[in-house]
């Protein structure tokens, strides 16, 4: 028999041949009899109010059920409060429906609901709606005066923390400076799957939304808020979800309608937005970033600014940390660190992977680059010299940090050392060749979570606990959690996920479901041990008789001393023996917080970038990326690792080409759809080599794991747009990087 | 629901008596193009003729020594006949640097000269537009235009047509065979697409009920010396910022014949013939690249966001000239030759 150690093995997905069979089901692929569908009608216009619905025209087409809007939908909850899921923002959560102002540009206007999609859609096309317009500000640019400090509204949001030093007068008194403002581009998150959610309407009051979300207890919450109903009433189910990226972190329109279209008809209902109506909800806004570095004779940092203003919503105050992490990813003893938003005629945005780290790192990035060549100093080197040792924002140690070992490995697997400073220097026929490096800080967090196991006698084991699935690995890497811990083959294994029937787990964001799921499955799973043990010694003659918990192992479907590996009993012949059907442990873990709270947990990353330019034509190609990551424990070397390739093709998309375009004279995103929004293809991407390095960390949590679902997305934009300044001795500063800005 | 009455075509004449009868129809070809356009309402024909079936796919020679591509024939059969990649290579390039595989196999020769713009507003029935909605105004005009024309534009329209093939086959100069209610006719292929002047409603020359039936290449098709060069904003599934089609014929390092066409420049295939002319006489050298490029750009007209298409399109012709007389491929793909 091999080994039931599977924690950090390259176990490939459990819920694999589902997903490429074609059995696991979506939220739009729920079959219930008896559906109405809903087809959502989108605003035109960015700002004014609507003055005439002409519902009855398409109302007399048969098969024609309802036109919900502002005229005709019921009153919902009347407080903010109950608005306000998990991670809303502070201010006033989007009603659709409930009022005629338009507030954004593709704002849900009417929602057409009818026996058939197509139908639905038809008569959307139909619906014939008078609208009063009124002028309209999108553009943030011209909105800079309108900055202003938000409040601490959003869970999550650590305002920049106080100056330190002098950063100003060090500025200015620095051997060599820099400064500079950074732009990218406005991004959707635009995953694969379209929003969607079919209700099953279950009686009065009482409903099952299978719906797209990345956490069903937020969903839950939300429903049960919004809509006055009874806690019990509602479930919330989402067992596969095809891609979030942050996109389903909040309920988003399409679940709100959708039940509420449900409770209204009496009956189950299902709506999918469209792929343009994709960009009519959260994205990532786009910050303007001001960076000021100086640096001591040596090249250590003398001073470090960092200032941002983005764009929220008229209704909500959007805050991310896009500047925190510049005060502690660098040892710098004069640093300033500015925040900001101002309110635009958009929808509110919404945390994207990695949200404001992603953006900060590209500043912050970028401005370590130019002020490497400011100083005469290679960019790899520069940071070595200002290695922070401790979080100078929170003055704390941290749990553990190995960037120094990414930075060696990534750069020896890289050959950065062959690299010649001068931009253009490295040519290859007519292509410039250039070499760039970034990386980032990410946070490691535990949240609380519960978890139940069950083994019955024929020794199979469920799991279950209600996180989500974005595809991270979640089945998978809980699954291998759950074997090990029992000794049990990966086969007698099933863990469930995605149902509010199920012990409540965070929502899945923020890189922390390994951490928190992951401890709470590990922790009832060692209690069902301790349960199977009890059973174990019960027997006559048991091996195991006087051993504590501590002295023996569960492995490879047995028990046994640890001291003493012929002392064993096997699992299923204990539970066989028993006479007990089942066994079950349940329970919750929290963060060990007096243990933590003395140290700055994090997980650090640094990449390395070749790019290839055409001289001429502009055109570049990445061509090689090598990403050292330090996020503790790796859980499954090949679900990770297909995680960091992920956010690297997404960092070079944001480099290279993604960038939701809005024309401001209509106050719309205009390239809605995917072969306008462009990410990168296959034929984008080359080699992508990812290096986990060692890294022990019994602080974080009992797993030692800092998940890695975000930070590998760091630095690789500013690195990709640092090898183009390399090879062209070009610094675009706004990205992305098209080929109009190399010309 | 979205009804449209959908008839498959049984023969060239029925379809084209079945779609003169019926007001709001429209042929359909591999419907990549068609279906989507009624997907976002930017087109609503209530009476679809299919023509797919019809048995006009066939790639054969001519008496004249040229090749015939059936209308029908998909832009994959197409690319890949041996005909056409050993005699035409600049059309096999050029349709392979178009749309994806899986849109490739389904799309129609007849269906990719019939493709319609790109335009971000064209697209969205939101906004103004004058090819969509005649008099509304045009919105890409002080708007979000990076991927419109630099040649040939009107106050009334600035789009651009997006074909990869047809810029080969605007070098290549087929002639375009289609057959009517007036019964058959053959129309150069410079003279099929036009400019939208003040009827930017209007892609092309054909008229009412007219249906393409083939294309008939001329023997002459610079298999040696010739270049299709596409720049775009990703490296597949994108449209042309700027595409060339350059041919060369060359005697020692003398031209002489050249073809020159560009795309994403224009609302039709942009042939430039009067380049062709300053190229055929001259040693194929760089600097004779260069004095044509600028005379090829000498005419553009940027729109704002586009302005960079003139210096772009000025640097990609040399390099498709230049390619094209070297014998070597488009290739500003890197990575078949990276070896790092
Ligand atoms: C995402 C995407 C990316 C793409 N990228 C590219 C690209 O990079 N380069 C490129 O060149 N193309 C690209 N394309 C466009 C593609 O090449 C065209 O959609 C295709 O060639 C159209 O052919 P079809 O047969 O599907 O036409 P259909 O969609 O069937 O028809 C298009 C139009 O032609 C008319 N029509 C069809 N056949 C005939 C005929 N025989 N006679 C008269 N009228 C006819 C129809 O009435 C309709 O108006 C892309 C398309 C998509 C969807
Ligand atoms: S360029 Fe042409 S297609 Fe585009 S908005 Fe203007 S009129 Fe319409």
């Amino acid at each position: 028999m091999s080994t039931t150690n599977y924690i950090g093995q390259a176990t490939s997905r459990v819920d694999g041949p589902a997903k490429v069979s074609g059995a696991a089901t979506y939220s739009a692929e729920v079959h219930l009899p008896n559906l109405a569908y809903g087809y959502v009608v989108s605003s035109p216009i960015a700002r004014g109010k609507i003055t005439k619905i002409h519902a009855d025209e398409v109302l007399a087409l048969p098969g024609v059920i309802q036109v919900f809007s502002h005229e005709n939908v019921p009153s919902v909850a009347w407080l903010d409060k109950k608005h306000q899921d998990q991670v809303a923002p502070g201010g006033s959560p989007f009603r659709a429906l409930q009022s005629p102002e338009i507030q954004f540009s593709q704002q849900p206007v009417a929602m057409v609901m009818a026996e058939s999609f197509e139908l639905a859609r038809y008569a959307a096309s139909l619906l014939r709606i008078e609208y009063e317009q009124e002028a309209h500000e999108t553009n943030l640019e011209t909105q800079r005066a309108k900055g202003y400090e938000p409040g601490k509204g959003k869970t999550g949001y650590q305002p920049p923390p106080p100056p330190r030093g002098n950063p100003d007068k060090a500025w200015e008194q620095a051997a060599h400076r820099m400064e500079a403002e950074y732009v990218h581009g406005t991004q959707h998150h635009n995953p694969m799957e379209l929003f969607s959610t079919t209700v099953d309407w279950h009686g009065e009051g009482k409903i099952t939304a299978y719906d797209k979300t990345q956490g069903v207890f937020n969903v839950k919450n939300y429903l049960v808020g919004v809509f006055g109903l009874n806690k019990d009433d509602v479930r919330v189910v989402n067992h596969f979800v095809g891609g979030g990226f942050g996109s389903g972190l909040r309920p988003q329109y399409s679940v709100y309608l959708a039940v509420l279209a449900a409770l209204e008809l009496r009956r189950p209902v299902r709506l999918t937005l469209t792929r343009a109506q994709m960009f009519s909800f959260g994205h990532r806004p786009q910050p303007l970033q001001y960076v000021k570095l100086g640096t001591n004779p040596d090249g250590s940092l003398a001073a470090l600014q960092h200032h941002v203003l983005h764009e929220t919503s008229h209704f909500e105050e959007y805050t991310e940390n896009i500047v925190t992490w510049s005060g502690m990813l660098y040892q710098c003893d004069n640093v300033k660190l500015g925040y900001q938003v101002a309110p635009l005629d958009v929808f509110t945005p919404l945390d994207m992977r990695a949200p404001g780290a992603a953006s900060g790192s590209i500043a912050l990035e970028i401005a370590m680059d130019e002020m490497a060549y400011e100083a005469g100093i290679d960019p790899l080197e520069l940071r070595l010299r200002s290695y922070a040792e401790r979080d100078q924002n929170q003055d704390k140690p941290f749990s553990s940090k190995k960037l120094r070992d990414c930075y060696h490995q990534g750069a020896a697997k890289f050959g950065w050392e062959k690299r010649t400073m001068a931009p253009g220097s490295m040519r290859e026929g007519n292509m410039l060749v250039g070499w760039g490096v970034g990386g980032g800080v990410w946070d490691a967090t535990q949240k609380k979570s519960a978890a139940k196991a069950s083994i019955t006698a024929d020794g199979k084991l469920t799991v279950l606990s209600g996180s989500g699935e974005n595809g991270a690995g979640t089945y998978t890497i809980m699954t291998q959690i759950a074997a090990e811990t029992l000794g049990l083959p990966l086969e007698a294994v099933t863990y469930q996920l995605g149902d509010t029937d199920q012990p409540e787990a965070p929502l899945q964001g923020g890189s922390w479901t390994a951490a928190s799921v992951g401890t709470a499955v590990q922790s009832v799973c060692q209690d069902l041990a301790g349960k199977i043990l009890k059973l174990a010694q019960k027997q006559a003659d048991s091996p195991l008789q006087d051993a504590k918990f501590e002295d023996v192992e569960f492995l490879n479907g047995q028990i046994r001393l640890r001291a003493d590996h012929s002392q064993s009993v096997v699992i299923r012949d204990v539970l066989q023996s028993s006479g007990e059907a089942k066994i079950e442990a349940d329970g919750s873990t929290t963060p060990n917080m007096p243990k933590q709270s003395q140290y700055s947990l994090h997980s650090h990353n640094v990449v390395f970038v070749e790019v290839k330019v055409d001289e001429d034509l502009g055109t570049v190609h990445v061509t090689r990326v090598v990403n050292a990551i330090a996020a503790g424990r790796i859980l499954n070397q090949k679900t990770a690792r297909s995680q960091v390739l992920g956010s690297v093709v997404w960092g070079i998309g944001m480099a290279l080409m993604e960038e939701t375009v809005i024309d401001h004279k209509f106050g719309r995103y205009m390239n809605h759809n995917f072969a306008e929004y462009h990410v990168p293809v296959n034929a984008d991407i080359r080699d992508i080599d990812v290096i986990f390095v060692d890294e022990e960390d019994d602080i974080v949590n009992p797993l030692g794991v800092k998940g890695i679902g975000e930070v590998g997305m760091l630095g690789v934009t500013a690195a990709v747009a640092n090898a183009i300044y390399h090879a062209t001795g070009k610094r675009v500063r706004d990205l992305p990087i098209t080929i109009d800005k190399l010309l | 629901m979205n009804s449209f009455t959908f008839h498959r075509a049984t023969g060239v004449d029925d379809a084209v008596r079945e779609t003169t009868r019926h007001t709001g129809a429209a042929y359909i070809g591999g419907g990549t193009n068609l279906i989507d356009l009624m997907k976002e309402n930017v087109m609503r024909p209530s009476y679809l003729v299919s023509v797919a079936k019809l048995p006009l796919a066939a790639i054969e020679a001519l008496p004249d020594g040229g090749l015939r591509l059936g209308a029908m024939a998909t832009n994959a059969d197409t690319a890949w006949h041996e005909d056409v990649k050993s005699r035409y290579p600049l059309l096999n390039q050029a349709i392979l640097a178009g749309a994806s595989p899986q849109l490739r196999n389904a799309a129609t020769n007849g269906g990719n000269l019939m493709q319609r713009t790109r335009c971000l507003y064209f697209y969205d029935l939101a906004t103004p537009c004058n090819k969509r909605e005649p008099g509304t105004g045009c919105s890409a005009i002080g708007g979000f235009n990076r991927i419109h024309a630099i040649f040939g534009a009107s106050d009334q329209c600035i789009a651009t047509h997006p074909s990869d093939m047809c810029v080969a086959l605007a070098a290549l100069a087929p002639t375009v065979r289609v057959s009517g209610p007036d019964g058959e006719r053959s129309i150069a292929f410079d003279d099929f697409h036009r400019l939208p002047g003040d009827q930017p409603e209007k892609d092309n020359n054909l008229r009412p009920g007219e249906l393409i039936i083939s294309l008939d290449l001329p023997a002459k098709g610079f298999s040696k010396n010739f270049s299709y060069l596409k720049l775009r904003d990703r490296q597949s599934y994108a449209f042309a910022l700027i595409s060339v089609a350059a041919g060369l014929e060359l005697d020692g390092t003398t031209i002489t014949d050249a073809r020159l066409a560009l795309g994403g420049v224009a609302h039709k295939p942009w042939r430039d013939q009067e380049a062709e002319q300053l190229l055929i006489g001259q040693p194929a050298t760089v600097e004779t690249f260069a004095r044509v490029a600028a005379q090829v750009v000498s005419t553009a007209v940027g729109q704002g966001s586009n302005d960079f298409k003139i210096e772009l399109a000025r640097r990609a012709v040399v390099r498709a000239l230049k390619q094209a007389a070297e014998g070597s491929q488009q290739a500003t793909d890197v990575f078949q030759n990276s070896n790092p």
